[in-house]
């Protein structure tokens, strides 16, 4: 079991999400950076797809009862156990009673904290992600939540791909379904705004203008789906959006620049790399 | 048909009218194609959450699909019953210019069909609304509606599957679950699912 000392903003049980019930308006959910807490199951042992905990910009503490493995990843952030420092983005021991600490983040805004057999919460609809828009899944972490551990499937990894390139320049943007809806020319630099959250990365920048002024009827939207609302000012979808939407969707960003997008801090300034996808 | 490309894999395949849209939707669910993993219908259109379905095997598969073959896929209607002792029944009659019982004449006479589901889980949208009842949503939407309100807004009923906010115009009340996680599927209104409302004494 791992005892929530201290679960900072907002911290969530996330897995790779909920598939196959966007019909009936489930949202897909799971960790908002993917690859982040892939990497992190990878590095403990874990099948990729295991639940792990997603901390949002001031980090959180554990208490592990048993001795565990254990891999932050993620928005990178000051590692501790037991009070001395330790790594990211690598196994690392926590001893029966450790105490974990997660610090802020220092240069995104989500970390992951995996550990070795994942968490073990009863899943809901094929999946244990906290889904912050329609309430599916566990609730928020708490102070005192105990959390019960999968069986470790075996020896962590020593070393894995560690991406860490975090300046979010240039967003690859795929256009389409509706850049016909949309006057790209105005089309600049955007600032991810405080407005942001697993539901999407609300921008400010230069306004997006309609070229047809009609209501869009409702249809569906993937993630990463850069929605333009009335005001102009678009926003990316995150893991918790709405499976459908009204306003019309510009373009969609490349699935390997998302986890980018879902660690750009408020203030960070974001272009679009437009591109069109061959249709064979 | 228009074919759309959605990201680096998905596709979305626009319908002339909503009919069409839903006709199309079961069409696809039918022939379940390799690669997609999920279908989510829209109003007029049906978005294929696919890696790698090439658009030629999209057009080969979409080339059989008719609208006007109704689908039986829609199956039996499911009958909801309704105490209609909404809030907004009086607003709505106002607006209909009629009898909140004629307002009730006019939603229980009514073939539904759900459209799309959206908004949040389990919330169907569902068509076939007669056009005195196509009023728009409340300018202020309220903070927390309940699990079974029975509502209305912008040509389309619903029912509120769980507590949420929401701005529709609320007509009644039913005690039918429409959202149970342990339930498979968890919802009740799927979409195609024909929806009779049955006014409850």
């Amino acid at each position: 079991m791992i005892h929530v000392l201290r679960p900072g903003l907002l911290s969530t049980i996330q897995d790779l999400g909920r598939t196959g019930l966007a019909s009936l308006a489930v949202p897909r959910s799971g960790a908002a950076d993917r690859d982040a807490l892939r990497l992190g199951n990878r590095l403990v042992g874990n099948p990729e797809e295991l639940a792990g905990i997603e901390t949002t910009v001031l980090g959180a503490d554990f208490r592990f009862d048993s001795a565990c493995w254990v891999a932050v990843t993620g928005a990178l952030c000051g590692v501790r156990v037991d009070g001395r420092p330790s790594h990211v983005d690598r196994p690392v021991f926590v001893p029966a009673d450790g105490v974990l600490s997660l610090g802020a983040a220092l240069d995104g805004v989500r970390s992951y904290l995996a550990v070795a057999g994942g968490i073990a919460v009863e899943p809901v609809l094929g999946s244990r992600s906290t889904d912050t828009l329609s309430g599916l899944g566990p609730p928020r972490l708490a102070v005192g939540d105990l959390l019960p551990l999968g069986t470790a499937f075996g020896v962590p990894a020593e070393v894995d791909w560690t991406p860490r390139s975090r300046a979010p320049a240039a967003v690859r943007l795929l256009l389409g379904p509706r850049d016909d809806w949309i006057d790209l020319t105005a089309l600049g630099d955007y600032v991810v705004t405080s407005a942001s959250d697993r539901v999407g990365v609300r921008l400010r920048g230069p306004a997006l203008a309609r070229t047809r002024t009609e209501e869009i009827p409702s249809e569906g939207m993937l993630p990463g789906a850069v929605q333009v609302p009335p005001d102009g000012q678009p926003v990316i979808m995150l893991a918790d959006h709405p499976t459908t939407g009204g306003y019309p969707v510009v373009g969609v960003v490349h699935p390997a620049d998302l986890g980018l997008v879902a660690q750009a801090r408020p203030g960070a300034v974001l272009r679009f790399e437009l591109s069109r996808r061959s249709r064979s | 048909m228009r074919i759309l490309p959605v990201g680096l894999t998905g596709w979305l395949v626009e319908a002339e009218t909503g009919d069409a849209a839903a006709a199309l939707y079961a069409y696809l669910r039918e022939r379940s194609l390799p690669q997609v993993a999920d279908l989510v219908p829209g109003a007029r259109s049906v978005l294929l959450d696919s890696a790698g379905l090439t658009e030629a095997a999209l057009r080969e598969a979409l080339s059989g699909f008719s609208p006007d073959v109704a689908p039986d896929f829609f199956g039996e209607a499911v009958e909801i019953p309704v105490r209609y002792d909404g809030e907004d029944l009086d607003d709505v009659a106002r607006w209909a210019g009629c009898s909140p019982a004629e307002v009730t004449a006019l939603h229980t006479g009514s073939d539904l069909r759900v459209a799309f589901c959206g908004f949040s889980p389990g919330f169907a949208y569902l068509t076939g609304v007669p056009e005195r009842l196509h009023v728009p949503r409340l300018s202020r939407p309220r903070t927390a509606v309940d699990a079974g309100s029975v509502a209305v807004a912008g040509g389309y009923t619903a029912v509120y599957p769980r507590r949420s906010p929401g701005g529709w115009r609320i007509l009644g009340h039913t005690s039918v679950r429409l959202w149970d996680e342990r339930r498979t599927p968890p919802a009740l209104l799927t979409p195609g699912t024909r929806v009779r409302f049955v006014a409850a004494s």
